[in-house]
């Protein structure tokens, strides 16, 4: 109970923006590195997955399994291994989530250049690695970023659990407002991560205009 | 120490063999709560998520509510929730509530806008009312769908259950969070296994419902393609 607390002290949030700003930049990196690594790591995966198709199944299981997985309780279960309030705690699940979403999406999107359009490309005098950069990963970009939207917001707002263990970006600001029974922190840290998500969703969808201009329709 | 010493710690203590901290009772008390949020859930979402799929009006709202559900961090929700309705259990239902919510939400009106149209129209054909329509032929052809998004639901609830221990939620996330407290690997990683497991069982229960719900001709179909991420819905793609 707030005890006339009010919601929001606008002169904390003034007198603490560079605080805040070191924290959301903090989450970003927390947040976004693990999501670019799970994207370095799905292409691979996903290639793979498309040559052999045999891999798909059971890695796709385990992947299912894992995005399934309470964070707070991976992050507990990594502790040993990285220690307590350390980046590495929170940014491993945090991959494994990412990769998990976007292995499939990567998957689909390598599968979704048509049969023809792939034996034209051979005819043309394209080989394998030449079709790979040319026709198959620009026909991925859309499923990539459809995943990359979902997998960096997911992200995101996991990271924020990362305070319990001592890293958490902007999660600070709910276990620092919660100790103080003050609602400011905890009402900023809502909106900043929030917006990151939102800033980051927007650069993805201009990312794939840019990238992708025939996906715009196709996408939504 | 290493993980199996934590472990024969964690399940050897007597205080985690009976009475209120122990494991059965934990275990419970999670599930007890995670099923009162996801009843809550469904009671609201589902109703509305049918409508909208059946209408075909209002999916703009499915979209956009799933998406800021998704960039909503789990334990600011708690805090605020517990800082402004006081500590209590019905404090923590609200935002769990909240993010269980879209999910079930989606996998209705996904469901029930993915029946064959040609099938929708027969029933009208034969002189079926929208309402029979709707709870006779379009309900059993999305329940695979409104089952994938209640385990997607589940999920969730399981996992937030655990971090809303933090503000004085009982059940498995009392272990963790009270042993990172007091620097008490044993019962931390203790309780962090068995969330996990919990998670994990809660997935198999409903694979089999999902399985079962599903007609005999399309199961290939969907053991086929188990790679779909839950949280990969069609807007997102």
């Amino acid at each position: 109970m707030l005890d006339g607390e009010p919601l929001v002290r606008w002169h904390w949030l003034g007198d603490h923006l560079g605080y805040l700003a070191g924290l959301t930049g903090d989450h970003a990196v927390i947040a976004l590195v693990p999501v670019l690594i799970g994207l370095l790591l799905a292409v691979p995966l996903g290639l793979a997955c498309t040559r052999f198709p045999r891999l798909y199944q059971p890695l796709a299981a385990v992947f299912n399994v894992v995005y399934a997985l309470p964070s707070l309780a991976v992050f507990v279960v990594l502790i040993p291994y990285t220690g307590l309030a350390t980046r590495e705690t929170v940014m491993v699940p945090l991959t494994c989530y990412a990769l998990a979403v976007l292995l499939p999406t990567t998957v689909d999107g390598l599968r979704a250049v048509p049969e023809p359009v792939r034996q034209a490309a051979t005819a043309m005098g394209y080989g394998p690695w030449h079709r790979l950069a040319a026709v198959e990963l620009p026909a991925a970009v859309p499923y990539l970023i459809a995943g990359l939207r979902v997998a960096a917001v997911s992200s995101i707002s996991l990271a924020a659990v990362g305070a319990l263990v001592g890293r958490g970006g902007l999660g600070y600001l709910f276990v620092d407002g919660f100790q103080r029974t003050f609602p400011t922190p905890i009402l900023a840290g809502i909106v900043l991560v929030a917006l990151l998500a939102l800033v980051c969703d927007l650069l993805l969808v201009a990312a794939r205009r840019l990238l992708a201009p025939w996906a715009a329709e196709v996408a939504r | 120490m290493n993980w199996l010493d934590w472990l024969n710690t964690f399940f050897t203590d007597p205080a985690h063999r009976s009475g209120p901290d122990s494991i059965l009772n934990r275990v419970l008390e999670h599930l007890a709560f995670s099923a009162e949020a996801l009843a809550l859930a469904v009671l609201l979402a589902v109703p509305l998520g049918l409508l909208i799929g059946y209408t075909g009006r209002g999916l703009f709202l499915v979209t956009a509510l799933t998406g800021v559900a998704r960039a909503l961090p789990t334990l600011g929700l708690v805090t605020l929730a517990v800082l402004l309705a006081g500590v209590g259990d019905t404090a923590v239902l609200l935002p769990l509530t909240a993010l269980a919510a879209p999910p079930l939400l989606v996998a209705a009106a996904e469901g029930v806008r993915g029946t064959d149209p040609d099938v929708r129209d027969a029933a009208r054909g034969i002189g079926l009312t929208h309402p029979q329509t709707l709870f006779q032929v379009c309900v059993p052809s999305a329940l695979p769908t409104l089952l994938a998004g209640a385990r997607t639901a589940a999920v969730q609830v399981i996992a937030t259950a655990t971090v809303a221990a933090y503000v004085g939620l009982g059940g498995l996330g009392r272990y963790v969070i009270d042993g990172l407290a007091t620097r008490d690997f044993p019962t931390t990683v203790g309780g962090a296994l068995l969330v996990v497991l919990l998670a994990v069982a809660v997935q198999l229960l409903f694979a089999l419902l999902i399985r079962s719900a599903s007609p005999r001709a399309a199961r290939t179909v969907h053991t086929d393609e188990p790679a779909g991420s839950p949280a990969l819905s069609k807007d997102s793609i």
